[in-house]
């Protein structure tokens, strides 16, 4: 397993994903030098301090239910380089050398108890890479690095592998990822831990009660399932292991938007049991309509973390790609990117940029 | 269901028909005089005309092609599959008592050979890219470019003539009467041929095992229970046997016809009295029916093992099974439909 690796730029940029004043920064931040500290030192060393509504820390700026409790984010992702070592496409075959392709560079985000936090990027952008990281699940040529704590522990590798179904879960795309030679049933208990089997289906089957699937679902092979019901499935492997976050990679592929709104619902519940959601899509309509948190994802990177609320007018928006980004919107009548004409706008300091942690 | 049966049935028919028209057309062909192989050159020449147009008449090597193939065919329907000219025996006896012997050898190659090559293509395919995956992938290509009659020459002269584990040769020990021979002699001469048989096969089941094993461990049903914590052990066992184990049993069942063919050489280097050695001495004599015979005794095996393949699949995999049951309730609703409209 790899680990999450840092080097000294990488603290650097740790250090840059937020521009608080160098007292804050001893509050918010483990120190950025020394060797990473993986389970202790966050809690004294991160503590936030309560602060209110739309104020920015850590690159972002909060909604109305994004909690800290324990005075940590849920999950907080800081100066996240992925990159792929390949040899050279262009070069003659055998003159080919090994090259680095970076495509997620300098991402940080954060997810807060009780909210849903969507990340809007672009179909095959590199979104999923992030989803992965997260779940410490890497390419065997992928370097990785970064710093991520989840819960207030920094995690290293092991502990993001340990944490997959254990406090993390995924909720992926489609049926695909349901062996298809396995009754839906026995995949939903699936590696439960913790209890014995008559426990693990009597959960299973609570979770099939709640969310409307008959029970003779769980007897069906997943070429059997309709959309729907493979979506509710997938969800309820997620719920079996209880986590705390879940990471949803475009759940709800192929819905149009009310179809997709209602079937986020069950996200939403989720969040509002003090659960956090990565909602990764490409869908920016759906995630204005049910995330709490918008993370903009262009270029490997996320541009702007913002609340929902911020996207109601162009200037509460930092980022010229937000900007572009809801101008094209539909209801703004679909302008076409107007960099040309705004380009001084970008350097333009928005409302709330600069403040501290 | 029916129609299913009756179309194999058909196909089945055909093709012992064919087999065995190709075998005696074969047989027709070759310069062997029936009559010679029979009594031998030297009898035959000190034979008067009569008695050699009486031994003639008897093999039916004076009648037209047709009327051979013909009567031989009228009687295997009745049961009778004719006479050897080799063995002098009726060909339902040669076989019998050389089918034992055969059946044995290959039934040891064939599962053996399975098992190892399953198990070694799984953990190469798991282990991609580590020495154990090179170990076995240089193993399969190395024995799947031997000649199987020179690795049982190899294996002769290693373990049997420097080493002197095995015996060199034959299904039992010599001057030993056939009612003293124990299990445990048969065994030991079994044990050589059997490890060769064996080895051979495990190329091709770990080659395909592995191939298939990388795509599933790289699938996304992979993919989501490591993201719900399972380790590769776990993954393996819940998920990766059962989606490998249907198309490893189902090429194994249809390597039927190799390992028939490996075993005749294979028999033929050990002068092990099974089928393949049967069959290549009716094939050096002119000995149409016991060649026939054989031929159509391990045509119909190669069918049931490529039978039995396609019928597992079907009885296995949810995905044909279900889909096929949903098919015939469709086509049994769109039967009532019609009729109700008719």
């Amino acid at each position: 397993m790899k680990k999450l690796r840092r080097r000294e730029s990488a603290a650097e940029r740790a250090a840059s994903c937020a521009r608080p004043s160098p007292d804050d920064l001893a509050r918010a931040h483990p120190a950025p030098e020394g060797p990473a500290r993986t389970h202790h030192g966050h809690d004294l060393a991160g503590r936030h301090r309560d602060h209110a509504d739309g104020e920015v820390h850590h690159r972002h700026s909060h909604a109305a239910t994004s909690a800290h409790p324990g005075h940590h984010h849920l999950l907080t992702v800081e100066g996240l380089h992925v990159s792929f070592r390949m040899y050279d496409e262009e070069a003659p075959y055998l003159a080919a050398r090994q090259r680095e392709v970076n495509v997620i560079d300098d991402l940080c985000i954060s997810v807060h108890a009780g909210e849903i936090v969507a990340v809007v990027g672009a179909s095959g952008s590199g979104k999923t890479l992030l989803a992965d990281s997260i779940l410490g699940l890497f390419e065997p040529n992928a370097l990785v690095e970064g710093r991520i704590w989840f819960d207030g522990e920094e995690a290293d590798a092991a502990d993001l592998a340990r944490l997959r179904g254990h406090g993390i879960s995924l909720v992926p795309q489609s049926v695909r990822y349901l062996d298809p030679l396995m009754k839906v049933g026995n995949q939903v208990e699936g590696f439960a831990k913790g209890g014995s089997m008559p426990e693990v289906r009597a959960r299973r089957r609570r979770l099939f009660e709640r969310y409307g699937l008959e029970e003779d679902v769980a007897g069906m092979y997943p070429f059997q399932l309709s959309g729907g019901m493979a979506r509710r499935v997938l969800l309820c492997c997620a719920l079996m292991d209880e986590p705390r976050l879940i990471v949803a990679d475009e759940p709800t592929p192929g819905l149009d938007l009310p179809l997709a709104v209602r079937a986020m619902d069950d996200f939403r519940a989720f969040a509002d049991g003090g659960g956090g959601v990565l909602l990764i899509t490409h869908d920016i309509e759906l995630a204005l309509r049910v995330a709490d948190r918008i993370a903009v994802f262009k270029d490997g990177t996320v541009v702007e973390e913002t609340a929902v609320a911020n996207f109601a007018s162009p200037a509460l928006l930092r980022s010229a790609f937000a900007r572009e980004l809801w101008h094209a919107l539909p209801e703004h009548g679909f302008e076409a990117p107007p960099d040309r004409r705004r380009g001084k706008d970008a350097s333009r300091p928005a409302p709330s940029e600069g403040a501290p942690c | 269901m029916p129609r299913f049966l009756a179309g194999q049935l058909a196909k089945f028919v055909l093709l012992m028909l064919g087999v065995s028209l190709l075998t005696f057309a074969l047989v027709g062909l070759s310069p062997i005089d029936p009559a010679s192989v029979n009594v031998g050159q030297a009898a035959l020449a000190s034979m008067g005309d009569a008695k050699r147009e009486q031994l003639s008449a008897y093999w039916g090597s004076n009648a037209p092609f047709h009327e051979r193939y013909l009567a031989w065919l009228a009687g295997a329907l009745r049961g009778d599959l004719g006479t050897s000219l080799r063995f002098n025996a009726p060909v339902a006896d040669v076989i019998a008592a050389r089918a034992g012997n055969s059946l044995a050898l290959m039934a040891i190659a064939w599962a053996v050979g399975g098992a190892l090559g399953f198990a070694l293509g799984v953990a190469a395919g798991v282990k991609r890219g580590s020495v154990l995956d090179a170990a076995v992938k240089g193993y399969c290509y190395l024995l799947a470019s031997t000649p199987v009659f020179w690795l049982a020459l190899v294996m002769l002269v290693v373990f049997s003539v420097q080493l002197g584990w095995f015996p060199l040769g034959l299904s039992a020990p010599i001057g030993v009467a056939s009612a003293d021979v124990t299990f445990a002699d048969a065994l030991h001469h079994l044990a050589l041929p059997a490890i060769t048989l064996s080895l051979t096969g495990v190329a091709n089941i770990a080659l395909h095992t592995r191939e298939k094993t990388i795509d599933v461990m790289e699938s996304d049903y992979v993919k989501f229970a490591r993201a719900r914590g399972a380790s590769t052990r776990a993954i393996v066992m819940r998920h990766g046997l059962r989606n490998l184990a249907l198309p490893a049993v189902t090429l194994q069942l249809a390597s039927i016809a190799e390992i028939f063919g490996g075993s005749v050489l294979v028999e033929q280097v050990f002068s092990y009295p099974g089928l393949g050695q049967a069959a290549v001495t009716a094939g050096l004599g002119g000995d149409g029916a016991l060649l026939a015979g054989i031929a159509v005794l391990s045509a119909a095996l190669v069918f049931g093992g490529n039978l039995l393949a396609n019928v597992l699949y079907g009885v296995l995999d949810p995905r044909m099974a279900r889909r096929g049951a949903v098919a015939t309730r469709r086509a049994s609703h769109a039967a009532d439909a019609q009729g109700s409209a008719l």
